[in-house]
């Protein structure tokens, strides 16, 4: 049997693989953008799995060091380890920065985490894993970087009054707003974090040596004590917490906020938290693109298939005039469009696959959405071949004739 | 010749389908989830491990010495300046006197005072004793009564009190006078031992009251290092150990010092180790005190044993453990660490044997059973 619809993609093929092509580069960007949605989503999820935490104690009444600031004593954790559930305890601290590599004039905004050092591997906070180079082993000095910083292993960066060496890369380790991290010990991050900038300290340093009350004659040695007691810094911004086997976080999460007056957030809690407080109004956003984007792609295929339709008005009505039926008809401009959509589709999916590493944040192509995608092109395809099937049927076999 | 035409044309199209089909089926299976996931490999070595710890410190001196006066003083004039060299014995100021000149002055006019109370009280107990020996013999002469003896008698006595109350008036005001001699020569600032001055704290002119520091003299062959080390990477930290310490100010010129002791007291806030490090050989010029340093210390060599870089290890369900490739997948086989060198070497105590295969690095978290493909370096990591 002869296949109209295959012999007319023939007739006029290069035609039909261009609109295919075009048509594969609108799909292509719908499923970036969804991409950029999963990535988001994606992004919030790789902070939680790569502090490798089961709990998150934080300041009291805050939602954490990832959506709100937090700031704790940085021996509250002794007090956490000490309690029953608890296998590990860390101190962490976030924040995010301009990271300068030395010699460079540009810096790269970054998301410093101050890691509490440790002989071996699985300290909550730690990259769990490495593309290249080694964990920290000093406790100072020293850098894990995420590759989407730009930096390379031997890099020397300048965070703050400190210079670190990139010893390991890393991958996918990126803060809630996708800026790449970038791990450095802890006692660094912290006096990075709460310690002033040396302006910042001389101009305390004169604020508090004018001040009488500071600087009393006949007390020699207060004001030295008062300008040490300010530039100290004994704070981090979280305690990361891993539960021994078998302990229940809500019950592990209720004892350390009874015992210790500080907030304790669960996995589950921290991940409603960083999904649907802080990407939410993102979310809704690529959500409001990705409608209009499938409802221009379905108007651009109707419309293609329409002028693909009217382009071939003369021949459908000889095809009625010497006695096809219909269903024939309809079929082959049914066929035509689902064989564009398939072009179109795939072309979407590889210049997706393809674009996706090049965009500044993270797309996620999920093998889920281009099922989805796959469907709901064959289906905007179907329903868009609607509009032309009908005026095809319409056409007046008399056309052939008279023109 | 007319059915050449849509061949050529099924052909084109073939042509273009085929490798966009072709194309889809590879980006499907080699990008996404369904992609094996891109790792690097490594050999479980046997090594001797040199383990070293790394702490920061900062230069501080041993000896110094803060001069002052022992009252409250205003500085008179200061002979040196910040740097200056200093010997022992050395006068290197002095503290303004104030009225200690016109209180001496008083002392000593109250010190002859005293001297002719003494004489004063001297001849009166001399004629007192001679009124009582005359009185004695009298009463034995039966030429008085014994009554006025008494009196006599007595009069002698307080003559003698009042003569002892006398000298004692004049040891005391000899006293006071050596006691003033003495703080007017604390009002000199003098070097105790052989050093550099680090710090001028007053200025002629200002008062300083007593105990605070005017000149601060430190001993510049008594540098040390003020060393700070984790807590939890300080193991087999002990006098004596090999140091090499990088001053902030000279990074690229690392200079040579050992542990002189390990401080008996650690830092509970900061949760550190403390220990003093000296230099081998002191640098020229002297580093600035509070200027920080690197030190590295290098612990023995341990015995040979299988050896890994630390990226290859992983925790999972609260087990460490390193990943292997077992027929194009990943497998978790646990294993029990021992000692690290700053390389990132760790020791191997069970789990491996020298000379297994495992993963190093991977392109993304490892699960059971994930397909893995061995690469010399992981996509997108520069060299």
């Amino acid at each position: 049997m002869i296949s109209l619809a295959g012999r007319d993609i023939l007739h006029s093929w290069g035609k039909f693989i261009f609109t295919g092509f075009g048509l594969g580069l609108l799909i292509g960007v719908t499923l970036v953008m969804a991409g950029v949605y999963r990535g988001m989503v994606d992004d919030g999820q790789a902070l939680l799995d790569n502090s490798g935490a089961d709990l998150w104690v934080v300041q009291q009444g805050t939602l954490g060091p990832y959506a709100e600031s937090s700031s704790l004593a940085d021996d509250a954790w002794r007090q956490v380890r000490a309690l029953p559930g608890v296998a590990r305890a860390a101190n962490v601290t976030y924040f995010t920065m301009q990271v300068r590599k030395e010699g460079d004039a540009d810096d790269t905004r970054a998301t410093v985490v101050g890691i509490a050092a440790d002989e071996a591997a699985g300290t909550p906070g730690w990259p769990p894993y490495l593309v290249a180079g080694r964990q920290i082993t000093r406790g100072h000095y020293e850098a894990v970087a995420d590759i989407a910083s730009g930096f390379r292993l031997g890099d020397v960066l300048a965070i703050r009054r400190h210079r670190y060496e990139v010893v390991g890369l890393t991958r996918r380790m990126v803060s809630s707003s996708g800026d790449p991290m970038v791990f450095i010990p802890l006692k660094d991050a912290q006096q990075a974090q709460f310690l002033k900038d040396n302006d910042a300290i001389l101009a305390a340093r004169r604020r508090s040596a004018a001040n009488p009350a500071f600087n009393r004659p006949g007390v020699p040695g207060l004001l030295e004590a008062i300008n040490a007691s300010q530039s100290a810094s004994t704070s981090v911004n979280a305690i990361l917490v891993r539960l021994a086997a078998g302990a229940s976080p809500e019950a592990t999460a209720s004892a350390i906020e009874r015992s210790t007056q500080l907030s304790v957030h669960t996995r589950a809690r921290m991940q409603d938290i960083l999904v649907s407080k802080l990407i939410a109004t993102s979310a809704k956003q690529i959500g409001m693109f990705l409608a209009i984007l499938a409802i221009v792609s379905a108007a651009i295929v109707a419309f293609i298939i329409y002028t693909l339709t009217m382009d071939k008005i003369r021949e459908i009505a000889v095809l009625k005039l010497i006695g096809t039926k219909n269903r024939t008809i309809a079929a082959m401009i049914l066929q035509q469009a689902l064989a564009l959509g398939m072009i179109g589709f795939a072309v979407g999916k590889i210049s997706a696959s393809w674009s996706a590493p090049i965009f500044p944040k993270y797309v996620l192509l999920i093998a889920q959405d281009s099922v989805i995608g796959f469907f709901a092109v064959m289906a905007i395809c179907a329903l868009a071949s609607v509009v032309a099937i009908r005026m095809a049927l319409r056409v007046d076999p008399a056309e052939a004739i008279g023109g | 010749m007319n059915f050449a035409l849509p061949k050529r044309r099924t052909l084109a199209l073939f042509a273009v389908l085929l490798p966009l089909a072709a194309l889809l089926a590879w980006v499907a299976l080699r990008s996404g989830p369904m992609a094996p996931v891109q790792v690097t490999q490594a050999r479980v070595e046997s090594a001797q491990l040199a383990p070293a710890l790394f702490g920061i410190g900062t230069v501080e001196a041993r000896h110094t010495t803060r001069l002052g006066p022992t009252v409250a003083a205003r500085v008179k004039y200061l002979d040196v300046d910040v740097g200056d060299v200093v010997r022992a014995g050395q006068v290197l100021g002095e503290m303004e006197p104030v009225d200690l000149d016109e209180r001496l002055q008083a002392l000593q006019a109250l010190r002859k005072r005293s001297q002719a109370a003494l004489r004063e009280a001297t001849a009166r107990r001399g004629f007192a004793s001679a009124q009582a020996e005359r009185y004695a013999q009298l009463l034995a002469a039966h030429s008085t009564s014994e009554e006025l003896l008494l009196t006599k008698r007595q009069e002698l006595a307080v003559a003698d009190a009042v003569l002892a109350a006398a000298r004692e008036d004049l040891v005391r005001t000899t006293a006071d006078i050596a006691a003033l001699r003495a703080q007017r020569g604390q009002l000199r600032l003098v070097a105790n031992k052989d050093g550099i001055v680090s710090a001028r704290e007053a200025e002629p002119g200002s008062t300083v009251v007593a105990g605070q520091a005017v000149l601060e003299v430190i001993a510049p062959a008594s540098l040390w290092i003020n060393l700070r080390l984790d807590q939890i990477s300080a193991a087999g930290l002990a006098p004596g150990l090999p140091a090499q310490i990088r001053l902030r100010s000279r990074r690229s010129e690392p200079l040579t010092g050992r542990v002189l002791r390990v401080e008996p007291k650690a830092d509970v806030v900061t949760e550190e180790l403390l220990a003093k490090v000296v230099f081998e050989q002191l640098p020229t010029p002297l580093p600035p005190l509070g200027e920080l340093a690197e030190v590295t210390l290098q612990l023995p060599a341990l015995a040979a044993t299988p050896v890994l870089p630390n990226a290859a290890l992983h925790h999972r369900r609260g087990e460490t453990g390193v990943w292997q490739v077992a027929d194009g997948r990943a497998r978790f086989v646990p294993v029990k660490t021992g000692r690290s060198d700053l390389q990132g070497r760790v020791q191997i105590v069970a789990g491996l044997q020298a000379e297994d295969t495992v993963i190093v690095h991977s392109e993304r978290a490892l699960t059971d059973e994930r397909r893995v493909q061995q690469v010399t370096r992981i996509a997108g990591v520069q060299p």
